[in-house]
């Protein structure tokens, strides 16, 4: 096969799917980050933070009680959503009248004191933790080596994606949440729970953000600041795919990992930012994000 | 009359202390460590390093000269601008007699400037970069604990004698990750080795599959990790992954610290060779200084903690010794007297800073001959200050006499 300005078809091939296994986890932060704004109007800067404690928790469970990795991958979105629908009920509710800055300003806060409480405790460095033994190993696909693991996160992230799409987009109870944040006086006329819809999205999309952290785990070292960087990033995606759109952040998410991966190949040096130029061009040719409304 | 024996006496003591303290600037000596207190190196240098400041100054007994040490400490959050401005203010505003730590090389690059302008002393123990002593070098600079030199010649030239003879950076993009690949390089080229090529990753980067990838595509035998902290740690764990090490090829740390392996665990790490300016199960002076910083901190010292420890305890000897915190006397004191601690052997501070002391190699243990809980590293040789660091004549500094 022919090279590709001096870049052999394998390794192209490889970063393609390398870029799909960092996109996929990219999509699963920024559908719970796209919901959360969606359906709350709440710019939620603790997101990375939250990933993070989702990571710490399969961490602690796993050292602490003994819980394995699948267990983690359960438990640790249920206990992480928790926090967040707790967060939700005292705090961001008060906030929910007055201008998205308050919103920012709180979760930007709410994520230092995590990270920060976390370092006291852990330091940075982090702490190993294994890839579950039904998982280790992997195949060789001849133009790169894949280990099972970073495949299992492509299946485990984009299944999550769908099935949040569904719920959202074609059950009752995602029409229900579609209708509260078009009108809620409305919606509770006709005797629905909102505050109580409200809270459960929030909560929803926090496990999303654990459940992503659960699965990073042991790919990068569970260290407390492993959000900070990510949730830039996480936010610019969100922005590019249009605020609020659940199907823009899935396909934004994934394009973004793979742009992102060719990057690494040609300008290694560029990788940091690439993701943010398109986002400033995208805002300058549709303010309303590729998928957004207008 | 008894009284007025007691006054004389006051007065004469007072006299006395008066007279001591004339040469010492602000009745006091202080210490400006500047650190990163919670990013990618407070693990190797942060706390433990302030702690380690804290615990000089106490075994100096708080007082040097007849005059009181303080220290003041701030967290430069791996900026240069920020070190620097904070630097500028701690001279200005507040007396500040020494700068120390210094962790990241743009850091150190900017503060030592900054004391070169100021006339006050900089003691680099936790940044790399070799040109801290070659073309940046300063009157006012001492380099003290290792730099990118003393790692390329550990690690580089032995990994080549084993026939690790083609090289692959994946290189921290920059101050530090640029002279640490450009030393090991040299290195590598001087011993028969061939590079083949590098990668210039973001820093600080979380996902090395994308580099780890490219250099399996390179086929070089060894690929050189020219980063450091939570960057070489994520990389060791994606060459585990993706099967770099299975398939023939070897990684080499060029830059890792006790606490990296033990973020790491030896599963991982084993096998790992790397060069050290100190290591805590050496003999029995490193042994009980570390116990004690140990007590203190729930872990060992890295080299860079120690190093602060030594550095700092140099310097307040050679204010003792000169009753004075002028800087070209302590400097001088201080080139002029040879380092022999429990953190350094043969330890010799030269013209262009360089503090020369001998450096270890050491290769990472099995968990199965790791005894507890920090022992980590078995000593493969003792490379000589001299090997490690170059002679003075290798210095591109310009403030050496040639």
């Amino acid at each position: 096969m022919m090279e590709l300005i001096g870049i052999s078809p394998q390794v192209l091939l490889g970063q393609l799917l390398l870029g799909l296994i960092n996109g996929s986890l990219y999509a699963v932060l920024s559908l719970g980050l796209a919901i959360i704004f969606g359906l709350l109007n709440i710019v939620n800067f603790t997101h990375g933070a939250q990933y993070m404690l989702g990571a710490v928790a399969a961490w602690a469970g796993l050292k602490f009680l003994g819980l394995n990795y699948w267990w983690a991958l359960i438990l640790s979105p249920v206990v992480v959503g928790a926090i967040g629908v707790l967060i939700e009920k005292t705090m961001l509710k008060r906030l929910a009248h007055v201008d998205h800055l308050y919103g920012l300003l709180l979760t930007f806060g709410l994520a230092l004191i995590f990270e920060g409480s976390l370092v006291h405790w852990l330091g940075v460095s982090g702490q190993p933790y294994p890839v579950p033994p039904e998982l280790r190993g992997g195949v060789n696909l001849g133009f790169m080596f894949l280990p099972w693991y970073r495949g299992w996160v492509v299946v485990a992230s984009l299944t999550v994606c769908l099935l949040t799409w569904f719920l959202i987009e074609r059950t009752k109870i995602g029409a229900y949440l579609r209708a509260g944040t078009e009108n809620p006086a409305l919606l509770k006329a006709f005797g629905v729970n909102v505050p109580l819809l409200v809270s459960l999205a929030y909560g929803y999309g926090v496990a999303l953000a654990a459940f992503s952290g659960v699965l990073a785990a042991p790919i990068f070292q569970v260290s407390p600041l492993m959000g900070s960087n990510l949730i830039i990033v996480v936010f610019a995606v969100v922005v590019i795919g249009g605020m609020g759109s659940i199907t823009g952040s899935i396909f934004t998410g994934l394009m973004m990992g793979v742009i992102e991966g060719l990057t690494k190949v040609f300008w290694p040096e560029a990788s940091a930012t690439v993701i943010f130029v398109i986002m400033a061009i995208v805002l300058l040719v549709r303010p309303a994000g590729l998928f957004g409304r207008a | 009359m008894k009284s007025t024996l007691a006054m004389t006496c006051a007065a004469a003591a007072l006299l006395a202390a008066g007279a001591a303290q004339a040469e010492i600037s602000g009745g006091k000596v202080k210490i400006g460590l500047l650190t990163d207190m919670s990013g990618t190196y407070s693990d190797l240098a942060g706390p433990g390093a302030v702690e380690a400041a804290k615990m000089a100054i106490e075994d100096f007994g708080g007082k040097v000269a007849g005059v009181p040490i303080e220290l003041v400490t701030a967290d430069h959050q791996n900026k240069a601008d920020i070190a620097a401005n904070k630097a500028r203010e701690w001279a200005d505003a507040e007396g500040v007699d020494v700068f120390a730590e210094l962790v990241t090389s743009s850091v150190a690059l900017a503060v030592s400037e900054v004391g070169a302008q100021k006339n006050k002393i900089s003691l680099i123990s936790g940044a790399a970069a070799s040109d801290l002593t070659n073309a940046a070098c300063k009157p006012t600079t001492v380099h003290y604990t290792y730099n990118t030199r003393s790692m390329a010649v550990g690690t580089g030239a032995a990994v080549v004698k084993e026939g690790g003879d083609t090289w692959y950076f994946l290189t921290a993009n920059y101050a530090f990750g640029e002279a640490l690949e450009r030393d090991v390089s040299k290195v590598v080229i001087a011993n028969g080795g061939k590079v083949l090529g590098s990668s210039k990753h973001p820093f600080p980067a979380s996902d090395f599959s994308s580099f780890i990838l490219q250099a399996q595509a390179s086929g070089a035998k060894v690929v050189g990790l020219a980063n450091a902290g939570a960057d070489t740690t994520n990389a060791i764990k994606a060459a585990n992954e993706f099967g770099l090490t299975s398939s023939g090829q070897s990684v080499a740390g060029l830059l890792v610290f006790i606490s990296d392996i033990h973020s790491l665990g030896l599963d991982v790490a084993k096998g790992l060779k790397l060069t050290t300016g100190f290591y805590w199960d050496r003999d029995d002076a490193s042994r009980a200084w570390s116990k004690r910083f140990n007590e203190r901190m729930k872990k060992m010292p890295t080299m860079v903690q120690a190093g602060v420890y030594s550095s700092v305890m140099h310097y307040l000897k050679a204010v003792e010794a000169t009753k004075s915190d002028d800087t070209a006397t302590v400097m001088k004191q201080m080139r002029d007297t040879p380092i022999n601690d429990f953190f350094a052997q043969n330890g010799k501070i030269r013209e262009d800073g360089r503090m020369v002391h001998d450096m270890l190699l050491v290769e990472v243990k099995k968990p199965s001959d790791s005894k507890g809980p920090w022992d980590y590293y078995k000593i493969l040789r003792t490379i000589p200050g001299e090997e490690a660091y170059g002679t003075l004549a290798d210095s591109t500094c310009p403030l050496v006499k040639k």
